[in-house]
């Protein structure tokens, strides 16, 4: 497109006190030879927009630079059709409102930005949404038949979307169908409920949008959101179909009780898991296995095998609500039966108190807290439990006819199925050196065997602990790390039925909604509605296999010659992979190597003798740019000489960048980012981290060619932590007092 | 044309349900009563069990609302009347006044010259505000607002504004909605405290709720972010944490209010980070960290100078020495009295239309939405049962598909 450009700057709310705009106008039109430029006193206003608009249609500006308050406010009134390019330059929170007015380090500042905006300006591309070649699907696929895939099908199907559903066992229904009864998840919450499986498998069987597959598996899912290509094997016989996005709902498997035999379990036949509980409540009576006769006091024991760091370290959640629920049905079977629950603490969270204060109130239910330390066989059939700690304050020993141990919850995706031929087939020596090589790659991945993908970072979804699935984020628990493909219910984390059925509904409308905005050619969650993605030059590619091994969601594969194999729908825009590589071949439309280092040049570097150090900040646009906002708005003072990039994730820093700065004079770096660590802050995984391992291997160059690697510096910075950027500002110009000006300065 | 989801509440919950739908195609209104979105959560200065800031997700959920034409919302307004039923259902809705329109740039000019103050509500009240305020510095509408019960109507803030944003003659707007089907996210109110006569809220002043400690340990507060005894403003070198207040008691709560387990032990490494000569006491019946989230206890666990007592606790009294805490500590039998400088009560959650009922809403007799509601209504997060941040969202996510079904059935 051809481009004319009109820069339009806001003099209200205090900028056109502070900075002299006549001279940021001259500027425009004069060095940066922009053809139009307009100031105005409130751009936000009705007026100030129709100033815009009458540019537009009737002198043809379509590249628009807004010189005034924050991006990050007014983007609806700053919202111009999509055939326009819009760049917007802080003048506001940035400059004036942490600068003395009328300051010439403050005009400065204002001029650095204001070329900075018109150069990117410049440089960025009109964007056009990815539209795939092959045909989009609609469909979504949900791998597991359980309550959680079944609501999942249920409700997709029910939102006007077709669903094809992929059951491993016969029979649809899951942990469920073993139920004999089920707590309570709706009021009242002190009744049993009958398992919902089996109206949910008429209800499939009635909905022609639900195509249901069982005792069949996935063999092999190949492309991305949109474009998913999955075969599948069912009575020996493959079956090849498109589907749209995926909801994993493998569930999980109860945890092997043949590992608790501190508890008993192998001991005895009379010690028994709360699955196999079930089973006999099913069966009608609940009867002793050893010899088929009443048991007149059955023991609970809560957390066998869950919060137990040699055995399960978390919680699974639901066992305290199934000892209560079973306890009721040894009560409801015999009234002069006994039933004891031994636990460390009684988990009944929310209404489910309620369930908890009906056993309670039942004279033949026992309830102790204490740690269990052994259960032993003892003469008459009888088994000897033990307990720590109770609130008596010493151990006691306790008589039972049974013993039910509350077994926990391990996620399918947890349970490594088989080690993949070519990883079995590679040389151990070169397994363990690629792995060496590669610490930066996203995520473990275990084979379970489940949905196969042909990713080349790994087959299943990469788990963060314990082998679940899950999101890392709190505010985000849909968001994956393998675009289009959502884990709900058990596999995700250890839940109840109820949470379950509300976790399915959720994964559903993920998943529809990812196959809406990938036919629109937009990016989901967490750069929702982006349309730009990455455009590799191949020609100059060295397969170094970075940006396959970087990327945080495995949206890269690789042909057998190691050259990139991007797939856009899978791709979350990050732009990690851009600053992974060396070559610089991965570029956006409005986001490049080339556009941040244009935005450098237009930095104005001042002379050493004028004393005015120059210090770059890249800083992350989600977190650390929106508390320097924030600093602004509570006005506080920062250093004038710090110019701010930002940029979309640290991950996508290149260190062309940081070479390029220093070789213009510029004094220093600073990166501020996300946190990171376990509890990592950044919504692309391990963007700041990236950052800070590149930054390593910078401060060794700086070191070789005798420049202060003090010139360089990463800081961790959280939303809210806007207070501390005036002294981290400070002290890191404080830094560049010491180690004085960049010698590369005029040169 | 399809018709629009209403979502009622914009906190964490209803603002998921909001951008989930608009982002999957659908046209939603968003109806709050505060003058901002982000109810609760905005409050807070940390989640747990990751202790990283509610901000932080907060500013892709409202960059998600401003970039997204199909979703309007309204703040300063409060639901009327909802009749009719799915596919169909009229609400009324009326618009409290402003008194600063969409002129304003938030150049914060009225605020520097308004005389008046009114109490911090943002802050629970520790501190005041000018009546001219931004409710807080990442406030969506990034605008002033201001209080009609403190201001004078003196007119200085009309005189300053340079936008002629202000009109203190601004007057309350009922509008009329016509909606397919309505998310209820209306969220909690922390249980009043000063009900639990034993504990000694509103009565001594350094016992505090877990909310204010929130606000005490958030850089933004009045404090900014340093733990201070609300009495002499003097770090606490000793705290206890009273759990289940109000919780678990047939009295006042009778259900588990099921966050405050894992929000005590997340405002203990507040009190240990801020203050690292500092002792904790948590008083407990039962450690309720469910999931993954148990590491999250084992973590605090792992501090010595956290200690954890079993037992509810039964009386707070002041002397000299500061507070003593009395419980009857069940493990040992006797009763555990500990001498400390600040009582942070462990307040459970109410749902907010326990107090203040909503027309055409069916609710327990705890206040919770009850399940079996007219149909194209829908309740999520806090509003259906006590739940934390990562459940409502994901609640709300599955709510949002609910009230998509609706709109497809027409």
């Amino acid at each position: 497109m051809d481009k004319k450009l009109g820069v339009y700057i806001c003099t209200g709310c205090g900028i056109g006190d502070s900075l002299d705009v006549e001279k940021l106008s001259k500027l425009t039109t004069g060095a940066c030879k922009v053809p139009v430029c307009k100031t105005h006193a409130c751009l936000c206003t009705q007026d100030g927009v129709g100033v815009i608009n009458k540019d537009c249609e009737a002198d043809g500006v379509n590249t628009i630079v807004i010189a005034g308050c924050s991006p990050r406010v007014n983007q609806d009134v700053f919202a111009f059709d999509t055939n326009k390019i819009v760049e917007r330059v802080n003048l506001r929170e940035q400059v004036i409102w942490s600068q003395p007015i009328k300051h010439e380090d403050t005009q400065m500042m204002a001029e650095d930005y204001l070329r900075m905006g018109i150069v990117k300006a410049q440089k960025s591309q009109l964007l056009e949404p990815y539209k795939p070649t092959e045909e989009i699907s609609r469909v979504v696929l949900v791998v597991g038949g359980g309550i959680s895939g079944m609501t999942t099908a249920i409700n997709a199907a029910k939102a006007a979307s077709q669903v094809v559903l992929v059951e491993k066992e016969e029979k649809l229904g899951g942990f469920s169908g073993s139920l004999y009864k089920h707590f309570p998840v709706n009021p009242p919450y002190n009744e049993l409920q009958s398992p919902p499986h089996e109206a949910m498998i008429k209800e499939i069987e009635a909905n022609l949008n639900i195509k249901v597959y069982t005792a069949a598996k996935i063999k092999k899912i190949a492309g991305g959101p949109g474009i998913f290509d999955v075969t599948m094997e069912q009575n020996s016989k493959e079956t090849q179909f498109r589907v749209g996005a995926i909801v994993l709902t493998a569930g999980f498997v109860p945890y092997d009780a043949a590992k608790l035999s501190h508890l008993g379990f192998g001991k005895s036949p009379n010690v028994i898991t709360s699955v196999k509980m079930e089973e006999l409540a099913k069966k009608g009576r609940i009867l002793k296995p050893s010899d088929g006769k009443e048991a007149k006091h059955i023991a609970f024991i809560q957390c066998a095998g869950s919060r137990d760091q040699n055995h399960l370290p978390y919680c699974s959640s639901s066992c305290c609500m199934t000892s209560l629920k079973q306890a009721l049905y040894v009560r409801q079977q015999d009234e002069n039966s006994m039933a004891s629950i031994f636990y460390k603490d009684m988990r009944t969270m929310g209404q489910h108190e309620d369930f908890y204060v009906r056993a309670q109130g039942d004279e033949g239910i026992f309830l102790t807290k204490g740690e269990v330390v052994g259960v032993e066989p003892a003469s008459g059939d009888k088994l000897i439990i033990t307990v720590e700690d109770t609130l008596l304050g010493k151990n006691i020993r306790v008589e039972a006819d049974m013993v039910v141990l509350a077994t926990g919850m391990v996620p399918a995706t947890g349970i490594e199925i088989s080690v993949k031929e070519e990883a079995a087939s590679c040389d151990p020596e070169q397994c363990k050196k690629e792995a060496e090589e590669a610490p930066l790659s996203s995520g473990i991945i275990i084979p379970s065997d489940i949905l196969n993908l042909e990713y080349r970072q790994g087959p299943e979804l990469p788990q963060l602990r314990y082998g679940f699935p899950d999101s890392h984020f709190i505010c985000f628990p849909y968001e994956t790390r393998r675009t289009g493909i959502y884990a709900a219910g058990c596999v995700r984390h250890p839940m109840d039925i109820g949470a379950c059925m509300s976790d399915a509904c959720g994964a559903a409308l993920k998943a529809i909604q990812c196959i809406e905005l990938t036919s629109q050619g937009k990016a989901v969650h967490p750069r929702v509605g982006d349309m730009s993605y990455p455009d590799f030059f191949m020609q100059r590619c060295t397969q170094c296999k970075r940006c396959t091994d970087e990327c945080p969601f495995g949206a890269i594969n690789e042909d057998e010659k190691f050259n990139p194999l991007p797939n856009p729908t899978r791709c979350r825009r990050c732009g990690t992979c851009m600053g992974a590589c060396p070559e610089r071949i991965i570029s956006f439309k409005n986001y490049s190597i080339d556009i941040i280092s244009s935005m450098m040049k237009a930095i104005d570097v001042p002379e050493e003798d004028e004393e005015k150090p120059r210090v770059l900040a890249f800083m992350c646009e989600n977190d650390a740019v929106p508390a320097l906002d924030m600093a602004g708005t509570k006005r506080l003072k920062l250093s004038p000489y710090i110019r701010v990039i930002p940029v979309r994730c640290l991950g996508s820093m290149h260190l062309v960048w940081i070479t390029d700065a220093l070789s213009k004079g510029i004094d220093g770096i600073l990166l501020i980012g996300c946190k990171h660590g376990d509890d990592y802050q950044c919504h692309f995984v391990k963007g700041s981290e990236l950052a800070e391992i590149r930054l390593s291997k910078v401060k060794e160059t700086l070191d070789r060619l005798r420049l202060e690697s003090d010139r360089v510096k990463m800081v961790q910075l959280s939303i809210n932590e806007y207070d501390q950027l005036p002294g981290i500002f400070s002290e890191f110009m404080e830094t560049m007092e010491r180690v004085g000006a960049n010698p590369f300065k005029g040169f | 044309m399809t018709k629009d989801i209403l979502v009622i509440g914009a906190g964490i919950s209803g603002i998921t349900a909001a951008v989930e739908a608009a982002e999957t195609g659908y046209s939603v209104i968003l109806v709050e009563k505060n003058p901002y979105l982000g109810g609760r959560v905005v409050q807070m200065n940390r989640y747990f069990p990751k202790l990283c800031p509610p901000y932080c997700g907060m500013e892709i959920n409202l960059k998600r609302i401003r970039t997204n034409n199909k979703i309007r919302h309204y703040t300063l307004s409060e639901v009327q009347g909802i009749t009719g039923n799915e596919g169909n259902y009229e609400v009324t809705i009326k618009v409290n006044p402003r008194f600063v329109n969409e002129k304003c740039t938030a150049c914060g000019e009225c605020s520097l010259v308004c005389p008046s103050e009114r109490r911090d509500e943002f802050n629970l009240g520790i501190g005041t505000t000018k009546a001219a305020y931004l409710p807080h510095e990442m406030a969506f509408p990034y605008r002033y607002a201001i209080d009609a019960a403190a201001c004078s109507k003196c007119g200085a803030c009309v005189d300053a504004c340079k936008y002629g944003a202000i009109n203190l003659q601004m007057q309350p707007e009922t509008i009329k909605l016509n909606v397919a089907s309505i998310v209820m996210a209306t969220g909690w109110q922390p249980y009043d405290a000063g009900k639990i006569d034993n504990l000694g809220f509103g009565k001594y002043k350094d016992v505090i709720t877990n909310m204010m400690m929130e606000r005490l340990a958030a850089p933004n507060g009045q404090t900014q972010g340093k733990i201070l005894c609300p009495s002499d403003q003097k770090e606490p070198k000793k705290v206890a944490f009273v759990q289940c207040a109000g919780s678990r008691d047939e009295n006042h709560l009778p259900y588990c209010s099921a966050v405050c387990c894992l929000a005590s032990l997340k405002q203990i490494t507040y009190v240990r980070e801020n203050i690292p000569d500092s002792e904790v006491y948590m008083f407990y019946i039962d450690v309720r960290t469910p999931g993954k989230y148990e590491e999250f206890y084992t973590r605090v666990k792992g501090d010595d100078k956290v200690h954890f007592i079993k037992g509810k606790v039964a009386d707070v009294q002041q002397d000299g020495n500061g507070l003593t805490v009395v419980a009857e500590d069940i493990l040992s039998g006797n009763k555990a009295r500990v001498t400390v400088d600040m009582v942070v009560l462990a307040c459970g959650m109410q749902p907010t239309l326990k107090d203040s009922p909503s027309v055409g809403i069916k609710t327990d007799e705890n206040g919770f939405i009850d399940h079996n509601q007219n149909k194209g209504i829908y309740a999520a997060g806090v509003s259906r049962k006590p739940q934390d941040v990562s459940s409502s969202v994901q609640d709300a996510t599955g709510c949002s598909l609910k009230a998509i079904q609706s709109v497809v059935r027409g």
